[in-house]
Parts: C-alpha cells; sequence; structure tokens
C-alpha cells in the first residue's frame, strides 16, 4: 500500500493533458502521499538548500524588525512627505500576490476548469502565506506596532472607535476576512487528503497527527455532500471576495486626493494587477517544485500553458490601466493630474522605474503571444520573475512616485530606501518561502481526493485497475 | 470474492455488515439495490464525492445553505449595524458634512462581515452536522477499511435497519457482487 514513486522517470503528457498516463486511484494517492511520507534524508536536495536561504532570510527580518521596534520607523527612509515607503508597496504587492491562489480555487472551481486541480492546493497555501507576509507590514508601520489592536472595533476605557468611513479601516476587515477565508478554504481542502495520509501510516507519529487533523473523515457518502455543499459555498463567497480585497487596498489610494492616486480606474486595475502577479508567483514557485519532486506528470504543460495565457490577459488589462491613466492626465486638463503622470515619465527623480515597469510588465509578457514560447518551461519562468518584479515596481510607481510631487512645490520630497527597507522586505521574502518549503515537505501539496475526481471523469473504465 | 466469519454470539453486538467494491460505478449500483430493496440505515464511503451516491442512500437535505444563507444576513446586518452604532451612537462626530448615518462608507464592512460569518458557518456547520470530530467511529474496525480513502468503495448497511437480518443481509450482499463483505465490529 505504500510504494514509494520517488526515483521513477516522470513524463509531462504535453499541452493537452492534465494527468500523465497510466494514473488510478491507488497511483495518484501513493505518489502525492509518498513525496510527504519520504523519509527525511530523501528530501530533494534542493529544498535543503532553498530552506536554508530562506530561513537566513527570515533571521535577516528578525534583526531587521529588532532594530525597528528599537529605533521606531524612522530607521526606513520614510520621511515627509513620503509616509508611505516600503511597507505600503511591499503590503499591495503581496496581498495581490494572494490573489491567485482564490482565484485558482474559487473561480476556476465555479467555472469547472479542470487545469485548476493540481495546482489549487498550492496556490492557497501561497495565497495564506502571501497573506501572512502583507499583514506585517502596515502593522510594523504603525510605529508603535503593539497597538495594533486599536485598528479593531472593540469596547475600550476610552470609549474610542475606529472611523467606518476610512478606507484604511475597510482594509482591516477586508485583509483580516480574506486572511481568516483563505485558512478556512485551504483547511476544509486538506480534511479528506488528511484522512488518507491518516489511512497511510496509522500507527506512526505523523500518522497520529494527520489523523487528528482529519477529525475522523471516513468518507462517508452524507459527509461528502454537506462537504461539496460547503465547499461551493466557500467558492461562491471567496469570488467577491478576492475582487473586494483588491478593491478596498485600492481605495487607500483612489480616496485621497494625490494626484496619482485619485483615480476611479484603481479597483478593477488593481484587482487584474493582483491575479497578474499572483499567477507570476504560482509559476514561479511551481516550475521548480514539480521537477525536484519529478511532478511533471501532475503539473503539466496544460497547467503551465494555461496559465501563462491568464498572465497574459491579465498583463493587458494592466496595461489598459496604464493607458487609461495617461488618457485621463491629458483628457481632465487638470494640471496636477498632467504633472504627475509627467513627473512619473520623465520629470522626476523616478522615470527609469516607470519605464522598467513598462518593460516588465507589459513589452516583454507580450512574447507570451508565441506558443513556442509558453510551452517552454524556462521562458516562462523567466517571465514569471519579469512580472513579480514589474509588479513591484508597479507598487513603488503608484506609492512612491506619486507621493514625492503634490500639489504644492514647497511640499516636494524625494524617497531612498534605507537598507532595513531592503532587509523587512528581503526577510518578508524568506518567511513566505521557508513556509512554502515547508508545506510542500509537510503536507499534501496537491490535492489527493481531486485528483481521484479528475481520474473519476477522464476514464471512468480504467480508473480503478490494480 | 472473499467472505469472513466471525463465531456465533458476536452477532448480536454487530455494527453492521460491509461490502467492499472496486469502483464508484458498482458502489453506486449496489446503493441503488439495497435502498430499492428496502434498506435504510446505510452508508456508503467512498475516496471521493460521487455524483448521486448521497442520493441513492436516500439522503437528500444537507441544510447547509440554509444555515449559510442565515449566518450570511446575519453577518451583514452585524457588519452594518456595528458601523451605524459606532458612528451615530457611540462616537458621533461630523466628517466633511456628511451626514451621521453615511451609510454608503458601510458598504465595504458590511460585505466583509457577510463573507466571514458566513464562510466560517459554512465550514463549523459542515462539520457539526456531519457529527466530527469524532474520535471513535466502528467501521474503522475493519482491517479493509484503510483503504476507503485511497481506491476502495464500501457500502455498510447497519444493524438498526429494521431489515436487517445477519444472514439474510449477507446474501443480499453477495447478490450485489462485492470484493469482499465483513463484519462491523460495534
Amino acid at each position: 500500500m505504500d510504494q514509494e514513486q520517488g526515483t521513477t522517470v516522470t513524463i509531462d503528457p504535453g499541452p493537452d493533458k492534465v494527468l500523465g498516463p497510466g494514473h488510478d486511484f491507488g497511483t495518484v494517492t501513493d505518489k502525492i502521499g509518498g513525496v510527504v511520507y519520504r523519509s527525511f534524508l530523501d528530501t530533494p536536495r534542493q529544498l535543503y538548500v532553498g530552506f536554508a536561504c530562506a530561513f537566513l532570510l527570515v533571521n535577516v527580518l528578525l534583526v531587521a524588525v529588532t532594530w525597528l521596534f528599537y529605533r521606531g520607523v524612522g530607521v526606513w527612509g520614510i520621511v515627509i512627505p513620503i509616509a508611505w515607503g516600503f511597507a505600503i508597496v511591499n503590503f499591495v504587492w503581496w496581498i495581490g500576490i494572494g490573489h491567485a491562489g482564490t482565484l485558482i480555487s474559487a473561480i476556476l472551481l465555479l467555472l469547472k476548469q479542470d487545469w485548476r486541480t493540481s495546482i489549487n492546493r498550492f496556490s492557497e497555501a501561497m495565497t495564506l502565506f502571501a497573506v501572512a507576509c502583507a499583514g506585517m507590514f502596515p502593522i510594523l508601520h504603525l510605529g508603535r506596532p503593539w497597538l495594533a489592536y486599536w485598528l479593531l472595533p472593540y469596547p475600550n476605557t476610552m470609549w474610542l472607535w475606529p472611523q467606518p468611513r476610512s478606507p484604511l479601516i475597510w482594509d482591516v476587515f477586508a485583509v483580516s476576512t480574506y486572511a481568516t477565508v483563505s485558512f478556512l478554504f485551504w483547511f476544509t481542502g486538506l480534511i479528506p487528503d488528511f484522512a488518507t495520509m491518516r489511512d497511510k501510516r496509522p500507527a506512526t507519529i505523523p500518522g497520529k497527527i494527520y489523523g487528528m487533523l482529519a477529525m475522523g473523515w471516513r468518507g462517508s457518502a452524507r459527509h461528502w455532500a454537506r462537504y461539496q455543499k460547503a465547499y461551493l459555498l466557500l467558492a461562491g463567497l471567496s469570488t467577491p471576495l478576492v475582487v473586494s480585497v483588491h478593491s478596498v487596498v485600492s481605495f487607500d489610494f483612489s480616496v485621497a486626493i494625490i494626484p496619482g492616486w485619485h483615480t476611479t480606474i484603481f479597483p478593477p486595475y488593481f484587482v487584474a494587477g493582483a491575479i497578474y502577479s499572483g499567477f507570476a508567483m504560482v509559476l514561479t514557485l511551481a516550475i521548480p517544485v514539480r521537477r525536484w519532486y519529478h511532478l511533471e506528470d501532475m503539473i503539466t504543460m496544460r497547467h503551465i500553458e494555461c496559465m501563462a495565457k491568464v498572465m497574459l490577459g491579465t498583463g493587458l488589462i494592466v496595461a489598459y490601466g496604464y493607458a487609461m491613466e495617461a488618457f485621463m492626465a491629458w483628457y481632465s486638463g487638470d494640471q496636477y493630474e498632467r504633472y504627475a503622470f509627467l513627473n512619473r515619465m520623465w520629470l522626476g527623480g523616478y522615470w527609469w522605474t516607470y519605464w522598467l515597469l513598462i518593460l516588465s510588465n507589459i513589452a516583454i509578457p507580450q512574447l507570451l503571444w508565441s506558443r513556442r514560447i509558453r510551452l517552454n518551461v524556462w521562458s516562462v519562468f523567466v517571465i514569471s520573475l519579469v512580472v513579480n518584479v514589474g509588479m513591484w515596481l508597479e507598487r513603488f510607481v503608484i506609492v512612491v512616485t506619486s507621493l514625492t510631487r503634490d500639489f504644492v512645490p514647497s511640499s516636494w520630497g524625494m524617497y531612498y530606501p534605507t537598507v532595513w527597507d531592503w532587509a523587512t522586505y528581503a526577510g518578508t521574502i524568506g518567511v513566505f518561502l521557508s513556509l512554502m518549503f515547508l508545506f510542500i515537505r509537510g503536507l499534501p501539496a496537491i490535492s489527493i481526493f481531486e485528483m481521484r475526481e479528475v481520474i473519476h471523469h477522464a476514464e471512468p473504465e480504467h480508473a480503478h485497475g490494480d | 470474492m472473499h467472505t469472513e466469519t466471525k463465531v456465533a454470539g458476536q452477532l448480536e453486538q454487530l455494527y453492521g455488515l460491509m461490502a467492499e467494491f472496486d469502483g464508484p460505478e458498482s458502489l453506486l449500483e449496489a446503493a441503488h439495490r439495497a435502498r430499492k430493496a428496502g434498506y435504510r440505515d446505510m452508508d456508503a464511503y467512498s475516496p471521493m464525492p460521487v455524483e448521486g451516491l448521497a442520493e441513492s442512500i436516500g439522503f437528500r437535505r444537507t441544510l447547509v445553505e440554509k444555515i449559510v444563507f442565515c449566518a450570511g444576513l446575519l453577518g451583514a446586518t452585524g457588519g452594518f449595524t456595528l458601523c451605524w452604532w459606532m458612528t451615530v451612537i457611540a462616537y458621533p462626530h461630523i466628517v466633511a458634512g456628511r451626514p451621521l448615518n453615511s451609510w454608503p462608507a458601510y458598504v465595504a464592512i458590511t460585505f466583509e462581515s457577510m463573507v466571514l460569518v458566513a464562510c466560517i458557518t459554512a465550514v463549523v456547520s459542515m462539520l457539526a452536522l456531519n457529527g466530527l470530530p469524532q474520535p471513535y467511529h466502528p467501521v474503522f474496525n475493519v482491517k479493509e477499511f484503510e483503504r476507503a480513502s485511497r481506491d476502495r468503495f464500501f457500502l455498510c448497511i447497519e444493524a438498526t435497519d429494521p431489515k436487517f437480518d445477519a444472514a439474510e443481509t449477507r446474501t443480499f450482499l453477495e447478490g450485489l457482487d462485492p470484493r469482499s463483505i465483513t463484519e462491523v465490529e460495534p
């Protein structure tokens, strides 16, 4: 029952199939479960190296945060008028990355896309960890982070309440709801797989831990009926939620009157950008992992090509957003809008970030129109990295460049990130990657029961021949 | 096909009789026939959801959606009331000349509260109605049942069924052409 398939050669079935040949209910179970139950020393070496690097960055974060708590937010490069520096850039970047996970797990479930299944678990975990990284930044940026609970409405001796007319408080609700719902979605999906892991090795300590997490799941038809209903409801509720979260994040900017922020296109353009960067991150993670763990027959070229297409599509929406910003700067006739745009392009000190952003978010991803490039894993991987950088630059351009030049020249300024800005940013990347590495080592990174469903629907007659 | 028999005398303490099948189609067929034969207290176990299986053992109402709908209403009402109460009753102050009850600004929090409460309720009510977490269940006494989360499909007719009779039910299950039939200890 426990055949490990560590060293078998796996073949990618190409861009038309979501699953390699020769799989039945038992083999998918053993293959995905085998990744988790592999002996510790048998872990792919890349995972060790990757985790070591990521964990080093976690320690960088700890140092950076300790110094921040000791000295205050002055250790960062933020000044007046640029009070929102890297912290907010990174917050928006991370939360955007999370959006692809919810899109894959919820929206593609409702749309019944077959290529969703082997990447949904993985991207839900990515969402969870990205939101955890995102959540850190506004709190660190508070100046007195130990008073973060003041953001929540709770009865206090001062009888003060948060201001629910402010998008910043909407954000508190949106992000905390998003984090909770992402966790619920992820955990609910894991319950039947915990049961599988429990039944594989019931007598071992990991088996017992999985058993506790499975809560006695036994696959009863009644349970499945309620489970599927609950899962569908979660998907239905997460779909508008994911749209609302980045819309609310964009309100943080667009409700303010700063030129470059005060734009009605922000909500849809932020949501598209979020999905764009999220798919880029899923590709950045999935391409190496499928290679290290020989999962090419489950995360196939079809998955990669579909994700590349979504990236291309959302990238075009983002391009439309940029074009519309330029158009409105001219068409509004507002001198401040117009100046903000010229400042972004060549007048200000950050003109090169704008052109780098156009290059990496709009120009380079156009290569994905070519099927040959979409079907080349390495080119897709490189483009996904470029888009990750590009989307970070986009947030930098929006947050920092707009703040450097507002209405009155006497209040203009420049922002220069310090080493602590970079250390905090790199540190959260470390947290994110460490958690991802631990996740793919300790939990089934591909939804096993949903893979069985894929097999059942694909070829019902061959599904159970053992 | 092989069958196991236990010593007589343990029979009155039976939880039920469990038949093991190879695939979802044969389980579905078996469940249909068991229901047609008049059995009501039974359950089918599968490693993944099988369309129509719950209906075939006579299970129709999941209730989850109704509970979640109520929870969503409650969450939305709660979210809106919170905003209204904070700005109109508890800490009233006028911002930009807007009325105290500036309801359009409350929409975001109302929506997020609705989603939060509805989602938590969806998961909690699903688990509660399923009776989970459940530390012990008789079906786990069956050795083969560890494959119920891998690649085997089971139908268990429970001893509480009025039509249940150890010998007769076994004959009936044998007629369904299962892989094996096992007695489930309570």
